[in-house]
């Protein structure tokens, strides 16, 4: 690539790999002298026969785990994860923005600072609630709260009925698609159709996870739409 | 003394260690490992606030799981009547066998750390962005890469934590829409107990001994074989993009 714009050009040796080096020695030692101190964990041997109160997903997985008490496992398992990576994957392809590359620039770049920040957060915020506010039968205890006093789990079976499901569903669909094309004009006319229904897809996929939860607590009610085949 | 300009030394290195700034060029393109990079950096791109080493950092815990993972290979056999027992002989017998499982189980967790925060910062200085799309999307293929050698390494230690944790993360397999018996329209897409996504991963129906030789095969040959293609991919791309992004 060439140097037109004027950049500063070092040498790769020593600039680059002093600074590989000493990052690798470092990596090596905290790796070693925290193996030193902790013990990898070992419970008692696997028994198909004893099922232990909670069964925890390796923590980058609680998230999806923390999720179940939401949502069907076809949502929390599969289609959530699923969304996130080809989400992830065609985050290059939906964004039509080419400035700013290179740069640490929240000011510059809001929008995508935003809406980044926002789902890692919910993703370490799900992984937080179920790492430390769960306990046997994955009811919620609080992390200096005893795991040895019971607490029933968390059972609401009510749904919401379907003239309110269908069109609480339809129009937060529906709504979430025009919104952004009537507030900003310039913004879906930039994306193009195709581009812009993906782009609000994803982002209502995202909100819709926060929102299910909201409604399920405070309306206390377990599915927002129900239908024989599956239920939201 | 001597040595250094000798026949066997100068067969191996060819340039010596360098002087001036040719020689600094030369080191870098003589070199196998060195290659990886350009003679020349831009000096905002390697600042260390810049990519706080994150991309580097996920692929060195890659090397020391190869390394901390090989030494356990040794004393492992995916055998569910004795895995668990080998799990207690390297806590125990073999020497620093302890400190070596330890070693491959954070720095494990430290990768799954290191690629989550690489991607964030590829992300926040739009180091994706044209013409670099490509190699963001070999980026994410790497990230479930980790996570799926994270997890399939989880299951061998076959104490009740890897056992449950495996049949709670397979179980979602089986819940999965068409392909899972369980998930919506399973049934009529024809996937049942012994024949959906969940039967696929692990040999059975239950986690057993063919889960345990499937996860073994997955986490010590088939993930990291494909990591290290991927991995050499999205280096090459680095320099073919343009190298490591700054400011257009």
């Amino acid at each position: 690539m060439g140097t037109g714009t004027g950049e500063v050009m070092v040498e790769t040796w020593p600039h680059l790999v002093f600074i590989e080096l000493l990052a690798m020695l470092i990596c090596t030692v905290a790796i070693g002298a925290f193996s030193l101190v902790v013990e990898a964990p070992l419970e008692s041997i696997a028994n198909p026969g004893y099922t232990p109160p909670i069964a925890k997903a390796p923590w980058y997985f609680v998230g999806l785990q923390e999720l179940l008490v939401w949502f069907d496992p076809w949502i929390a398992g599969v289609i959530v994860p699923g969304v996130i990576i080809l989400g992830l994957m065609a985050v290059p392809y939906l964004d039509r923005e080419p400035d700013h590359v290179g740069l640490w620039s929240p000011r510059r770049r809001p929008v995508a600072w935003s809406i980044f920040i926002f789902g890692l957060a919910l993703w370490f915020g799900l992984i937080a609630v179920g790492t430390w506010d769960r306990g046997p039968h994955w009811a919620w205890y609080w992390p200096w709260e005893s795991w040895d006093v019971e607490k029933p789990p968390v059972a609401t079976t009510t749904d919401l009925p379907p003239w309110v499901g269908i069109p609480a569903v339809l129009g937060y669909v529906a709504g979430g698609i025009a919104l952004p094309a009537v507030i900003r004009p310039g913004f879906r006319r930039r994306l193009g159709w195709p581009r812009y229904l993906l782009v609000t897809a994803l982002l209502l996929g995202m909100l819709a996870v926060p929102l299910k939860i909201a409604i399920c607590l405070g309306l206390d009610v377990h599915y927002v739409l129900v239908t024989p085949w599956f239920n939201l | 003394m001597g040595f250094r300009q000798g026949h066997v030394w100068r067969s191996i290195f060819r340039v010596g260690l360098p002087s001036d700034r040719r020689g600094r060029l030369r080191v870098v393109l003589a070199n196998f490992f060195l290659h990886l990079h350009p003679t020349k950096v831009p000096r905002s791109g390697i600042r260390l606030t810049y990519t706080f080493c994150l991309g580097g950092l996920s692929a060195f815990l890659f090397v020391l799981l190869t390394v901390t993972g090989v030494f356990l290979m040794f004393y492992y056999v995916p055998d569910t009547g004795r895995a668990y027992a080998d799990m207690k002989d390297i806590g125990y017998v073999v020497p620093f066998g302890r400190v070596m499982r330890a070693a491959h189980r954070w720095a494990a967790h430290g990768m799954v750390v290191t690629v989550i925060l690489h991607m964030t910062r590829v992300f926040l200085t739009g180091s994706y962005k044209p013409p670099r799309e490509f190699n963001w999307v070999v980026g994410v293929t790497l990230l479930v890469l980790t996570l799926l050698l994270s997890f399939t390494g989880y299951l061998l230690p076959w104490d009740q934590l890897a056992y449950w944790a495996i049949t709670v993360g397979t179980n979602m397999a089986a819940a999965a829409p068409v392909v899972g018996h369980e998930g919506p329209f399973g049934h009529p897409a024809g996937a049942r107990v012994d024949s959906d996504l969940r039967y696929l991963l692990l040999g059975g129906t239950t986690v057993g001994q063919n889960a345990l030789l499937r996860f073994y095969v997955l986490h010590c040959v088939a993930l990291p074989l494909a990591a290290v293609v991927l991995m050499g991919v999205h280096f090459w791309r680095v320099r073919k993009d343009g190298g490591i992004s700054r400011p257009l």
